[in-house]
């Protein structure tokens, strides 16, 4: 499915639940230039709902989402950083 | 000042300009100092700066303890009074010495098997992100904390600071 998508960072976040991922991914997102894109493995089943929250509030874009039971797979391309930096 | 009274249109376009794109933020009430309730303000702080907000935490009442640089590291759960406590005992039984001391070790083995951090080590999470700490300033006269007592970082303030940041809040919850 996400063949084609050029990675810049991969996070492995397995075993980890809310808010680990998301706070471990916006750590890395907040520092990834704008364009850049993070591949994040997930095995908390909340983050099905939590990552596409994320991306949404932070103004990121999900490239793609592959759901393979256990294990959830996300890319995610940073999106334009505004604000104090932060972002 | 001299442009603002020739030509305050200007000023009004440049300062409109240069204002960044206003944050979501959001502000807690943290009221209470067990182990099992020190975790829900802290998540929701972390998780809202690693969304980009602003998230600020208003320690008040036995909440001072989640920040006191000592009680911060022995925070306890019990089991009296506690139908959904970690270890389930008759409430006759949880009166006893060492059932606290029990309900809390195993919570805090709940915690590390889940992977989850300490509360001292979410503070640093959430201290790490900006998340502002606001320190009830009266609950500290009445409890007797001082200011040496804190975590370093805590803003020192009443319940008018605490409002006025709360009152551009896009969310506001008491925990």
């Amino acid at each position: 499915m996400n063949d084609t998508i050029v990675v810049d960072e991969t996070l492995d976040t397995s075993g980890l639940l809310c808010p680990l991922p998301v706070y471990k991914a916006g750590l890395i997102l907040n520092r990834l230039e704008t364009g850049k894109v993070l591949h994040l493995i997930t095995t908390d089943p909340g983050s099905l709902e939590d990552i596409p929250a994320l991306a949404r509030q932070r103004g990121d874009q999900l490239l793609g989402l592959e759901n393979k039971g256990t294990t959830q797979l996300f890319w995610l391309k940073k999106g334009p950083t505004q604000g104090d930096g932060k972002k | 000042m001299t442009i603002l009274a020739e030509n305050p249109g200007a000023v009004a376009v440049a300062v409109a300009e240069q204002a960044p794109a206003k944050l979501k933020r959001i502000a807690l009430v943290a009221a209470k100092g067990t182990l099992d309730q020190a975790y829900p303000p802290l998540i929701l702080a972390t998780t809202a700066a690693s969304l980009g907000w602003e998230a600020g935490i208003y320690f008040t009442f036995y909440g001072l303890d989640v920040i006191h640089k000592k009680r911060s590291r022995r925070l306890k759960v019990a089991s009296l009074a506690n139908p959904s406590g970690p270890v389930q005992l008759p409430n006759l039984l949880g009166a006893i010495p060492g059932a606290t001391a029990a309900a809390t070790a195993v919570m805090n083995k709940w915690m590390r098997d889940a992977k989850m951090p300490p509360v001292t080590e979410f503070i640093d999470m959430a201290q790490g992100l900006g998340v502002k700490f606001f320190a009830c300033s009266t609950s500290m006269g009445v409890m007797r904390v001082a200011e040496k007592d804190l975590i370093d970082g805590c803003l020192i303030a009443g319940a008018a600071a605490f409002l006025d940041y709360a009152a551009t809040a896009d969310v506001q919850l008491f925990i």
